[in-house]
């Protein structure tokens, strides 16, 4: 295993265990208000210290990993269901009108920035988490469409392609028995990275007010709350923010190391 | 040239009326009427259908899509319901904030992207191309937002150097207002540069390889005088796209970095506008941003195509 993988992994997991644990367990409720206990330093028993209603913070950055980790998953998991197959019908196609209209559907979804979208839906519906997903999730689509669509047109010329369409198969069955695993590594890559971004824009959003809203703890909403009380309590924004930065830099290290890893070529020239 | 120009142009065009269909209905889908929501619960009924008559609300749909498109394209983009002024007024007052804080941090990203990407690709494998590749690894992963927190801290809080926010105006002289702008610049345009020296690196390392640099090595020029001569012009067409592209999401990251400085530009209009459900506004902010992009990508491919002519002949 390469290191920026392994590094990567280790960074990932914690966050996710962190995530996976609040579940069944947290230092302190994190809803709790301790009014005495508030603003305090990083200590034995408050080890990230406490919020201005003296909640602990470091039970709140486990709950809020579930949020960050359910709006990204979310978020891929929704440019994954519908990129792939657009990406797939554009390569089968391609060159017709079909693959047209996908690509330049595409273009047209890249214009819409995920904060743009977030900006359009929460002006109609409110804020909220879900308001988040969809967002993230629609900006997702075209990066999945465009990665599958690169990886299927290449494998569409190869003999083992032909010798299916010899045997009779139809494109679409070519395109999930035999392209689809085919890109799948392609894809595993571009999920990471996705994953990591979607880290960043939900906590982006929630830290603007379109995201997570209250009781639901989130990293860019504890951001929010922090930011008029840098000077009394620099430990309110540096938590979560160091918090979103080890999760991303882990996605990140982990898409890079998986990209080498998967990669037969990059493997050859690294041995 | 003209054709793939004209192309181009016809598929902008395109994507704007696309996008503003889009838009609109999205806009149309929120529920509430902006009348009634301005008047208030206790207005008459009477008074709510002649504010609607004088918002242009009471006509179908369709010719409302048609009067929102038409006066855009001559510079109206209508009334805003809540400050009653016209909107595309309030848009020029925030676009002196907002476009001067995206160029200001595309300049930043650009000065520090360059050298680190050169310095990195003409030490590849080194300390050195660790160093830089390591430090845009962070880069990549810090928020804009939480940096912009962070230089706040440092720099406003602790050492005294600039204001932790708000904007001195254009009116106190140049100087006073690019030190408002600086801190919000350099948090914009940070995270962006790591991104630009990995792609300028990379661009650098793919031209390294071409016949034409052991050519300029097989005449005796240095590795270090064939990348400044000949490899930096060359790996100069993927990184112009780069930051071609760039510029449009630092028009919308400025959106966020904006409420951290509290400074008066379209990031803040459009969430005021949105606690005040002033959906003209809303409408117009995202139609200019979504605007910007489609702009910038059109003039990336044009430029793109007037350097490398093999890209005409694809399309």
């Amino acid at each position: 295993m390469n290191r920026n993988l392994l590094i990567g992994a280790v960074l990932s997991s914690i966050v996710v265990l962190a995530a996976l644990v609040s579940f069944v367990w947290t230092p302190f409720d994190y809803t709790a208000m301790n009014i005495p206990d508030k603003l305090q330093s990083p200590n034995a028993v408050h080890w990230f210290g406490t919020d201005h209603f003296g909640r602990d913070i470091f039970s709140m950055i486990m709950v809020g990993a579930r949020t960050s980790i359910a709006v990204a998953l979310v978020a891929v998991g929704i440019g994954m269901a519908l990129g792939i197959p657009l990406g797939l019908a554009a390569a089968a196609r391609k060159g017709s009108w079909v693959d047209e209209v996908i690509m330049r559907g595409n273009d047209l979804v890249f214009a819409f920035p995920s904060l743009v979208i977030a900006i359009l839906i929460t002006a109609v519906f409110g804020a909220g988490a879900v308001n988040a997903i969809i967002a993230i999730g629609i900006f997702n689509i075209p990066v999945f469409a465009r990665i599958t669509r690169g990886g299927a047109l290449s494998l569409w010329e190869r003999e083992f392609i032909m010798a299916a369409r010899v045997a009779g198969k139809s494109a679409s069955r070519i395109s999930f028995e035999h392209i689809l695993p085919n890109v799948m590594n392609l894809l595993i890559v571009q999920g990471t990275i996705q994953f990591s971004l979607g880290i960043l824009a939900e906590a982006g959003l929630s830290y603007i007010g379109l995201g997570a809203q209250p009781p639901t703890p989130s990293w860019g909403r504890m951001l929010a709350d922090a930011q008029t009380m840098v000077s009394l309590a620099p430990h309110l924004a540096l938590v979560p923010g160091i918090a979103i930065v080890l999760t991303v830099l882990g996605l990140n290290l982990m898409g890079d190391g998986l990209r080498d890893h998967l990669d037969p070529r990059l493997r050859v020239a690294r041995t | 040239m003209v054709r793939y120009s004209l192309k181009r142009l016809l598929s902008l065009i395109l994507s704007l009326a696309i996008a503003s269909v889009v838009i609109f209905c999205v806009i149309e889908v929120a529920p509430g009427d902006p009348a009634s929501f301005m008047l208030g619960i206790n207005a008459q009924p009477d008074t709510v259908a002649a504010l609607r008559a004088e918002l242009g609300l009471d006509v179908p749909k369709w010719l409302r899509y048609l009067h929102w498109v038409g006066g855009m394209l001559q510079g109206d983009f209508g009334t805003s319901y809540t400050y009653h002024t016209p909107v595309s007024g309030m848009i020029a007052d925030r676009l002196w904030v907002s476009l001067p804080l995206a160029l200001y941090a595309l300049a930043f990203s650009t000065l520090i992207a360059f050298p680190a990407g050169i310095y990195a690709a003409a030490r590849r494998g080194k300390a050195g191309d660790m160093a830089v590749m390591g430090a845009t690894q962070l880069g990549v992963a810090i928020p804009n937002f939480w940096f912009a927190m962070v230089m706040v801290l440092i720099f406003a809080i602790n050492l005294r150097w600039f204001s932790a926010g708000g904007f001195a105006g254009w009116d106190k002289g140049f100087f006073a207002a690019m030190k408002s702008l600086t801190l919000p610049a350099i948090s914009l345009g940070l995270p962006q540069a790591a991104i630009l020296a990995r792609v300028m690196r990379s661009a650098l390392l793919d031209i390294l390889g071409e016949d034409f640099m052991r050519t300029a090595r097989a005449k005796g020029l240095t590795r270090r005088q064939a990348l400044w001569r000949h490899g930096l012009r060359n790996a100069m067409i993927p990184v112009l796209t780069i930051i071609g592209l760039q510029f449009a999401f630092l028009m919308a990251g400025a959106i966020i970095i904006e409420n951290v400085f509290y400074l008066p530009g379209l990031g803040r209009m459009v969430f005021q506008a949105i606690s005040s459900r002033d959906l003209i506004v809303v409408e117009s902010v995202v139609m200019l941003l979504v605007f910007a992009v489609i702009l910038v990508n059109f003039l990336v491919d044009l430029a793109y195509a007037a350097v490398d002519p093999r890209l005409r002949s694809r399309t």
